[in-house]
C-alpha cells in the first residue's frame, strides 16, 4: 500500500513539475515520513556548571524543513554576495557568513523572536533570521534606497526589531548587548539578549569589563563566541594565551558547542536561555564554527590557511549537508523535497538580487536625514559654504 | 537662627548647619541661605550650579521611568562632586547604578539600553576619563541613527566636569567642547549658570538624542539666582540657542562654560574705561546659534571668542571660520580673533596654571588692543 502511494505521488509530483506548478507534498507527509526523531548530538565542554545542555535532541520534519531552507537561504545569499562583489557592485567591506549557517539558525531556534539579539559585521546571516528579508538586505549590501536602512549603512549595519546590528567597531557590540539586557531586567520583560562576538573580539578589553558588570548586576545574556579559528589573519593560538573562550568568563559559567551542528547549537541556546531566564545572571557560549571565506571579500582566505582544511570541513563538517544527511537517513524528508527548496530558494536570491542591482540609490535630496530622531527640519552645511543642505529626522 | 525653638532642637538645628558649612565647604552661605528660602519659596533664589544640576535630574527621574542614572560613585558615595547627593536614597538601586571603573564598559551598556528604549543619564568622574568611551559615544551613539536609514534612535546624556579645575594638572583639564562638537548626530551643551545648567540638562534628558553635556567643576559651588520661573518642573532652555548676558555696543566676547564669568568680569572693568562689551554665552556648543553671534557682529562690528580650551582647531576657531564665510565678515572693522587656553598641556604649579588660562587682564588686554585704545 505504501509503495503504491509512493509511485502514485512521484507520478503525480513529476506531472506536476512539468506543469510548473508546485505540488505540495503533503500526499505523502503522513503516509512516508517520520514526523519526527531523535538525535544524539555531542557533549559539550562545560565550565562552572553542574551539568550541560542534554546529549539528544527530537527534531521534528517541519523543524528540519525550515532549518534547511533558513541555513540554505544564507548560504545562497552569502554565494550571491560574494558573486555580486566581484563584479563591483558591492563595494566596500562584506564579510560572509557560509559556513557558520547552524549558529545562526541554532540560536533563533532556541529563542524567541522576541529576545533581543546584536552581533558583529558578519551580520548578514542573523539580519535573516531576526526577520530582515533576502531583498532588503542585498538591497543594502548593493545601496539602494530598498536596502533595509535604506541604503544608508551598508554590510555591517543592519537593523530590525529586537536586532541591533551589524556594528562595525570590533568588541563594542559586547557592551551594547549587555546593555539591552539591563533594559529588559529594567523594564521586567522576561526577555533576554544574545550578544556575539568572534575569537578575535574575545580578547577585547571591554569584553572583560561587561563580563563583569553582566554578572555583577545579573543582567540576562547570553554572550556567544563564535569561535570560527581565525581572527581575519590571526589563527586562534597566535592571538589568545587561552583559547578555551568558554572559560574565559572565569566567573561566568561557560559551554563549548559543536557549532555546526544546528541541533547541538539549539539545544545549547535552550539550556542558556533557561539559565538566564531563571535569573542567574549571564552565561557564556562558544560555537565552534569554521568560515569558507576569508575574513571579507578583500581576504582570499588561502595565506594563513590550507585549501586543504577548508575542503575538509566542507566534505566532513558542512551544517547543511550534517542537516541534510539525518533527515534522509532518517526517512524524514527526500531528495527531491530538498531538491525543490533548494530551487526555491535559487529563485528568491534570483530575484532579490534581481531587485538589488535594479532598484535606484537612494535619492540625494535624502543624503542629510536621519541626523536626528524627533526633530523639526534644520539645515546642515553643505560642501561648500554656499551650500545648505536639508535634513529632516 | 533658629530661635523659637526649644534649646535640644536648637542644638540639633544648630548642629545640622555647622555640617552644612563643613561639608559646602567655602560655599557655605548660599547653603544655608537655601535652606532657609526653602520653607519661603516662591521668590528668586540662589542656587549653585551643581543643586541645579541636581534639581534637573531629580525632576526628570520623577517625570519618566525609563529614566535612570549610572557613573562611579554617583550612587552610595553621592556623587564624586556630590552632584547626585540625596538621588540614590530618593530613587534606589535599580534607577542610580554604581558602576565599576569601566567606562568603555559601563558607555557601552549605556547606549545598549538606550538602544532597547531606557534613557540612561551616563555620569563621567571627568570628561577625561570619557576618552575611554568615546567609540561608544561616537560610533555607537551619535552615528546609529543615520547609519540605521532612521530605524535605531539613541536617547542618551554623557555628562560630567569638562575642562579646567584648579590644580589637577594636565591628565585632567582638558576641555573637550572641540572634540565632541565636530561629530554630526551629537549635540553638545556647555552651560554656564545654574539656570542654564537646569534648563539644558531637562532638555538633553528629553531630548531623543545622543547629548554630551559639559559641566565645569568651577562651576559646581557658584551661585546664581534662579527666577520663579525657572523653579518650574517644566522649565526647559532649548538647546541651540544662544544668550546675551550683558548688553553692549563696542565689541561681542563669544564664550561658554566658566569662561563666560571672566567675561562678564572682563566687561566690567572695560565699563569704567567706557568701553560696552557684548557677552554672549553660547549656551551649546553643538548646534550652535551663529545667529546670535552674526546679529551682535552686525552691531559692534568687533568680535573676540574667548574659552578655556586649546587654540587649534577649537570653538573658536570654528566661529571664525562660519564669520567669514557668513554675512558677519562683512560687518567686522577688525579681523576677529580667538582668546584660548595656551597651547601646552596643563601645568600644576599655580603661577603657570594661571597664565594657561585666560584671565581678566587677557580679556581686557585683547578688547583693548582690537579696539586700539
Amino acid at each position: 500500500m505504501r509503495k503504491m502511494l509512493t509511485i502514485i505521488s512521484n507520478v503525480l509530483r513529476g506531472s506536476a513539475s512539468r506543469n510548473g506548478a508546485r505540488l505540495v507534498v503533503s500526499a505523502r507527509t503522513y503516509a512516508d515520513f517520520t514526523p519526527q526523531a531523535s538525535f544524539d548530538i555531542k557533549n559539550c565542554d562545560v565550565h562552572k556548571l553542574e551539568e550541560g545542555p542534554p546529549l539528544q535532541a527530537v527534531l521534528t520534519r517541519e523543524e528540519g524543513l525550515q532549518y534547511y531552507r533558513t541555513m540554505q537561504t544564507i548560504r545562497r545569499m552569502e554565494l550571491k554576495a560574494d558573486q555580486l562583489y566581484k563584479q563591483k557592485i558591492i563595494r566596500g567591506f562584506c564579510h560572509l557568513y557560509d559556513g557558520q549557517e547552524a549558529c545562526a539558525v541554532g540560536i533563533e531556534a532556541g529563542i524567541k523572536r522576541s529576545d533581543h539579539l546584536i552581533t558583529a559585521y558578519r551580520a548578514h546571516g542573523y539580519t535573516y533570521t531576526r526577520g530582515g528579508t533576502v531583498r532588503e538586505i542585498m538591497a543594502e549590501l548593493t545601496g539602494r534606497r530598498g536596502g533595509i536602512a535604506k541604503g544608508k549603512g551598508g554590510s555591517m549595519h543592519m537593523y530590525t526589531k529586537h536586532f541591533y546590528g551589524g556594528n562595525g567597531i570590533v568588541g563594542a557590540q559586547v557592551p551594547l548587548g549587555a546593555g539591552v539586557a539591563l533594559a529588559c531586567k529594567y523594564l521586567g520583560k522576561n526577555e533576554l539578549c544574545v550578544c556575539l562576538y568572534g575569537d578575535g573580539a574575545a580578547n577585547q578589553g571591554q569584553i572583560f569589563e561587561t563580563y563583569n558588570m553582566a554578572s555583577l548586576w545579573k543582567l540576562p545574556c547570553i554572550f556567544i563566541c563564535e569561535n570560527n579559528q581565525y581572527g581575519m589573519g590571526t589563527s586562534v593560538e597566535r592571538a589568545a594565551a587561552s583559547t578555551d573562550y568558554y572559560k574565559r568568563g572565569d566567573f561566568i559559567p561557560g559551554l563549548r558547542v559543536d557549532g555546526m551542528d544546528v541541533l547541538c547549537v539549539r539545544e545549547a541556546t535552550k539550556f542558556a536561555a533557561e539559565h538566564c531566564k531563571s535569573g542567574k545572571g549571564p552565561i557564556l557560549m562558544e560555537l565552534l564554527t569554521y568560515r569558507y571565506h576569508g575574513h571579507s571579500m578583500s581576504d582570499p582566505g588561502v595565506s594563513y590557511r590550507t585549501r586543504e582544511e577548508i575542503q575538509e570541513v566542507r566534505s566532513k563538517s558542512d551544517p547543511i549537508t550534517l542537516l541534510k544527511d539525518r533527515m534522509l537517513s532518517n526517512n524524514m524528508v527526500s531528495v527531491e523535497e530538498l531538491k525543490e527548496i533548494d530551487v526555491e530558494v535559487r529563485k528568491e536570491i534570483e530575484d532579490a538580487a534581481q531587485f538589488a542591482t535594479t532598484d535606484p540609490e537612494p535619492p540625494l535630496e535624502e543624503l542629510c536625514n536621519h541626523i536626528f530622531y524627533n526633530e523639526p527640519p534644520m539645515k546642515v552645511r553643505g560642501i561648500s559654504p554656499w551650500i545648505k543642505l536639508k535634513s529632516v529626522s | 537662627m533658629h530661635n523659637s525653638l526649644d534649646p535640644r532642637q536648637r542644638t540639633q538645628s544648630n548642629m545640622a548647619y555647622l555640617r552644612s558649612i563643613l561639608r559646602s565647604g567655602k560655599n557655605a552661605v548660599p547653603a544655608v541661605l537655601r535652606r532657609e528660602f526653602h520653607r519661603t519659596l516662591q521668590a528668586a533664589m540662589q542656587v549653585t550650579v551643581r543643586d541645579a544640576i541636581k534639581e534637573a535630574m531629580d525632576e526628570e527621574l520623577e517625570r519618566d521611568e525609563r529614566v535612570f542614572l549610572l557613573g562611579e560613585e554617583v550612587a552610595l558615595f553621592e556623587g564624586a562632586y556630590k552632584v547626585t547627593r540625596g538621588l540614590w536614597k530618593k530613587y534606589g538601586d535599580k534607577r542610580i547604578i554604581d558602576t565599576p571603573i569601566a567606562e568603555i564598559g559601563f558607555t557601552g551598556i549605556a547606549v545598549g539600553a538606550a538602544m532597547a528604549g531606557l534613557r540612561p543619564v551616563v555620569e563621567y568622574m571627568s570628561f577625561n576619563f570619557s576618552m575611554q568611551s568615546v567609540d561608544h559615544i561616537i560610533n555607537s551613539a551619535a552615528k546609529t541613527y543615520y547609519m540605521s536609514g532612521g530605524l535605531q534612535p539613541v536617547s542618551i546624556v554623557f555628562r560630567g566636569p569638562n575642562g579646567a579645575a584648579p590644580g589637577v594638572a594636565a591628565q585632567h583639564a582638558q576641555c573637550f567642547a572641540a572634540w565632541y562638537g565636530h561629530v554630526p548626530g551629537l549635540k553638545v551643551v556647555s552651560p554656564w549658570s545654574a539656570e542654564d545648567a537646569k534648563g539644558l540638562l531637562k532638555s538633553a534628558i528629553r531630548d531623543d538624542n545622543p547629548v554630551v553635556f559639559l559641566e565645569n567643576e568651577i562651576m559646581y559651588g557658584v551661585p546664581f539666582e534662579m527666577s520663579e520661573e525657572s523653579q518650574s518642573k517644566d522649565f526647559l532652555i532649548p538647546i541651540g540657542k544662544a544668550k546675551i548676558e550683558r548688553k553692549g555696543n563696542h565689541v561681542t566676547l563669544v564664550s561658554h562654560s566658566h569662561v563666560v564669568s571672566r567675561c562678564m568680569d572682563a566687561a566690567a572693568v572695560l565699563a569704567k574705561d567706557g568701553i560696552e562689551c557684548e557677552v554672549i554665552n553660547l549656551r551649546t556648543i553643538r548646534p550652535m546659534d551663529m545667529e546670535a553671534i552674526e546679529t551682535s557682529v552686525l552691531k559692534t562690528k568687533h568680535l573676540i571668542t574667548v574659552e578655556g580650551g586649546w587654540p587649534q582647531f577649537g570653538v573658536g576657531g570654528e566661529i571664525l571660520a562660519r564669520i567669514m564665510e557668513g554675512p558677519g565678515f562683512g560687518y567686522l572693522n577688525a579681523p576677529a580673533v580667538r582668546v584660548t587656553g595656551v597651547d601646552i598641556p596643563m601645568p600644576y604649579a599655580k603661577l603657570l596654571e594661571e597664565n594657561t588660562l585666560p584671565q581678566i587682564k587677557d580679556i581686557v588686554f585683547s578688547v583693548k588692543k582690537m579696539l586700539n585704545v
